[in-house]
């Protein structure tokens, strides 16, 4: 089925494939997926793209150095059996991350391909070859040789999934403590059914299942148990509890009816399926939703309000488009679909009627002033610009911090002045036979990072059980 | 799948129900309460733990049925099971032997208020129970707080039983007299109850302790729907409280706040309540 390899110059014609997606009009109302996924023909044309370049510059821009030239060249010839498991080895996730990634900052940016014209769209191919594998790949099984060791892994995010599943293949017994009824972290209660279906997270727990990790719900470890507790049932432990704590603007009229974090938002859609029509979670719906913030938290609750109806659906963010940290393909995603920019704006007070809702918002209009500590210019207020916006919704996503529920049951846990864990090179924390990873150690990063620090956080927790 | 091993019927539309659920037995302390989903789909419902028996691996609690999900879940008999049972959730009561305290109940919150008044007793404390409820038949656990409080003092709105009145009569003259005036006082119930003891106590300045009902999603501070303000303080209830100084919280934020669905589905809880008062 392979065709004879493309010269150079073959390939430099070929140009950068389209993702099919559903039109823009009718998934404003939907909640299914936005990106249909590549065809087997357009991948393979796509991945022929591909110069198998020396300099590997792709892999370099990828945090967890999937080998991309290598999976990429499997599927120009037809091989996606050979490229799913050159991905499968590299990345836990490749379905969740190929959908997810900011791509266009990571290993699109370097692609040499980028320097003249397009990068190859690695994202699409990582998808795509993610998906077929889900289909027509059996689920890995479990090592026959077992080590007899126990490893409890705190919340199923991508950091712990990647986690559990690494330390499972290689013949440990892995449990699971998740304090939702759910698995999944973000990836289940933040991101929503357009952008990352809730299938693949199943799929992606299935696999792990299949390789004897257990999981076990409603365990909230600092409450149901403690992390003593942990090291003393079990030879090492990981924790990957994410960092969900919403933070609030402090502006009067927060605590009205209708002002929302983009926590709790996202969670009564995605996790509890408040937007399905049997669902008993309501949700505040309204005319006019405004959204605080300018990352993919604020893309995904803004969108969200749209499908929710929303007549007008507004993202408020005090600073330029080119400090928005979500993904391009979100932003524009969302301009299609008639999500509403306001930039350079910030909320002074949100007003409410008298039966407690939200009636209005004050903002004010900012501009650019000297850079700040980030390097990115500070937003400064201009004077007399204030005005009135109305509305009935307003959803917080100016970020999250550390949860302090785990940390405050285990003060022999070092933390940092906001309250990440602190950890060593070999990502073990203060305490002997505990690491951590992902956001808790980061502060909110990305899946992909979270997941790299599970795959690392694996490798070092077998040394270390290797040289007890 | 956490097993029923019981559930009864202790007054119209309030149940009693032990649920297994070990590592919650195990860790739980008085003040503290669960989260439960009854089935795939269900909502997240928080309720206080009004016992636990470390020993047989099993949870009390005290249902009033109220809404389509409370209801659900009292209907649930042995051996059916909770889909989900998350917990100890919220801070714990501090306990101490401060000398004389008194308790004040309302409606169902009498059953939030058991485990504390047993703590307090625990503790050597002096506890005097005031519960309140519309008729007799609503004065719950009378019999089971009287083995170890040093008084129950029942108010019924219909006078049917004790004092006819609110829980606020025989609270005003316990405090009125010197010989019996409480160190701490410990309200739990409807939100207007609670509100209506903080200001009945405040001229006096005797610390009081209330329980807060806000409208809960996870329960572990990841959403921020249970934030309440205290002293001009934004908190958190399923993880600073859901016990905070009376004196201090905005209970209006709080009415309205609870009242945030009643639109979307049928206001029975603040019906329940008004009835209750
Ligand atoms: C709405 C939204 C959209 C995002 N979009 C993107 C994107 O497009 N691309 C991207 O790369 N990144 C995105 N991110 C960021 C990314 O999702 C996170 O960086 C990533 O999920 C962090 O993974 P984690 O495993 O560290 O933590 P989490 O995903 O937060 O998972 C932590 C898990 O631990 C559980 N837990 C917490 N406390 C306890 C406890 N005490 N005991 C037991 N369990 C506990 C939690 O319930 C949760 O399941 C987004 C984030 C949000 C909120
Ligand atoms: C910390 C805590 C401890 C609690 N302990 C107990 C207990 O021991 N026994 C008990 O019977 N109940 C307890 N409750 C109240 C109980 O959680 C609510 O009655 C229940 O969630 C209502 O759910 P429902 O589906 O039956 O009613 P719904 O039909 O969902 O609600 C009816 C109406 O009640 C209001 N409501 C919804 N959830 C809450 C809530 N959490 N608090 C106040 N009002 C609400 C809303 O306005 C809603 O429209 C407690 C609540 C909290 C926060
Ligand atoms: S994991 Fe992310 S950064 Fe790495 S190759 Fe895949 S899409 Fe690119
Ligand atoms: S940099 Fe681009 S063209 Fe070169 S190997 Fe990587 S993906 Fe292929
Ligand atoms: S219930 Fe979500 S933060 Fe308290």
């Amino acid at each position: 089925m392979s065709d004879q390899p493309l010269t150079p110059k073959e390939r430099m014609a070929i140009g950068r494939t389209t993702m099919p997606e559903q039109d823009p009009a009718k998934r404003a109302t939907n909640f299914e997926e936005v990106n249909f996924g590549l065809s087997y023909e357009a991948a393979v044309q796509e991945a022929k793209r591909c110069l198998v370049c020396k300099s590997r510059s792709c892999v370099e821009g990828c945090p967890v150095a999937v080998r991309i030239p290598e999976f990429l060249e499997a599927l120009a010839s037809g091989d996606v059996a050979g490229a799913a498991e050159i991905l499968r080895v590299d990345n836990a996730l490749p379905a969740t991350t190929g959908r997810v990634c900011p791509q266009e900052v990571q290993c699109e940016k370097v692609c040499v391909r980028g320097k003249k014209g397009d990068p190859v769209a690695i994202g699409w191919l990582e998808r795509f070859v993610a998906d077929w594998a889900a289909e027509n790949m059996a689920n890995p099984v479990a090592p026959d040789k077992q080590t007899g060791r126990t490893v409890a892994v705190v919340g199923s995010g991508p950091a712990g999934l990647t986690a559990a599943g690494e330390l499972a293949r290689m013949g440990h017994s892995v449990t699971v403590f998740e304090a939702l009824h759910d698995s999944g972290g973000v990836l289940r209660y933040g991101i929503p059914e357009f952008r990352l279906p809730k299938k693949i997270v199943d799929a992606e727990v299935a696999c792990l299942e299949s390789l004897g990790v257990k999981l076990e719900f409603n365990v909230i470890v600092g409450r149901t148990i403690t992390v003593t507790q942990i090291t003393e049932e079990f030879d090492a432990c990981f924790i990957a509890n994410g960092a969900g704590l919403p933070m609030f603007l402090n502006v009067p009229g927060e605590q009205l009816k209708g002002v929302y974090s983009s926590n709790e938002y996202l969670t009564r859609v995605n996790l509890m399926g408040a937007y399905k029509p049997e669902s008993t979670t309501p949700i505040a719906r309204g005319d006019n939703v405004v959204v605080f913030g300018g990352g993919n938290t604020a893309m995904d609750s803004v969108r969200t309000a749209k499908r929710l109806g929303a007549k007008r659906a507004i993202i408020a963010y005090r600073r330029s488009r080119e400090e928005m940290p979500a993904r391009i393909e979100e932003v524009h995603h969302a301009e299609e679909e008639g999500i509403e920019f306001m930039l350079l704006m910030s909320p002074l007070e949100i007003n409410g009627g008298e039966d407690g809702w939200v009636k209005s918002i004050r903002l004010q209009k900012m501009e650019l002033g000297e850079p700040d500590a980030s390097g990115r210019r500070r937003p400064v207020p201009i004077e007399g610009s204030e005005f009135e916006l109305e509305a009935q919704v307003a959803v917080v996503a100016i970020g999250t911090r550390a949860n302090p529920i785990l940390s405050s049951a285990c003060p022999d846990l070092k933390l940092n002045k906001w309250g990440n864990i602190e950890i060593d090179d070999n990502q073990m924390t203060s305490i002997p036979g505990v690491f951590a990873g992902g956001d808790i150690v980061r502060g909110g990063a990305t899946v992909i990072l979270a997941m790299g620090d599970g795959k690392h956080a694996a490798n070092a927790i077998d040394r270390y059980l290797q040289s007890k | 799948m956490y097993e029923v091993v019981s559930n009864v019927i202790i007054a119209p539309s309030i149940h009693r129900m032990e649920v297994r659920a070990p590592r919650i037995a195990a860790a739980r302390q008085a003040g503290q309460f669960v989260i439960v989903r009854c089935s795939e789909g269900g909502e997240r419902i928080p309720l206080t733990i009004a016992d636990a028996d470390p020993e047989a691996g099993t949870i009390t609690l005290m249902i009033q049925a109220i809404g389509a999900g409370t209801a659900k879940l009292a209907a649930i008999q042995p051996p059916d099971g909770i889909r989900d049972v998350a917990g100890p959730l919220g801070m714990p009561t501090e306990i101490e032997n401060v000398g004389k305290v008194v308790c004040v109940g309302g409606g169902v919150g009498t059953a939030v208020l058991f485990p504390l008044a047993k703590a307090l007793a625990d503790a050597g404390n002096h506890v005097t129970t005031i519960i309140g409820g519309r008729s007799e038949q609503f004065v719950i656990l009378r019999d089971e707080l009287a083995e170890f409080c040093d008084e129950v003092i029942v108010t019924t709105e219909d006078g049917s039983l004790g004092t006819k009145g609110f829980v606020t009569i025989p609270l005003g003259e316990i405090i009125a007299d010197p010989e019996k005036r409480p160190e701490a006082i410990y309200a739990i119930g409807p939100v207007p109850m609670m509100a209506a003891v903080a200001e009945q106590t405040r001229p006096s300045g005797i610390h009081t302790i209330v329980s807060l009902n806000p409208i809960m999603v996870d329960g572990t501070g990841m959403c921020g729907g249970c934030r309440v303000t205290v002293d001009g303080q934004v908190k958190f209830a399923c993880v600073d409280g859901p016990e905070f100084d009376g004196h201090l919280v905005d209970f209006r934020e709080l009415a309205t706040r609870q009242q945030a669905y009643c639109d979307d589905q049928h206001c029975r809880m603040t019906d329940a309540m008004e009835n209750q008062e």
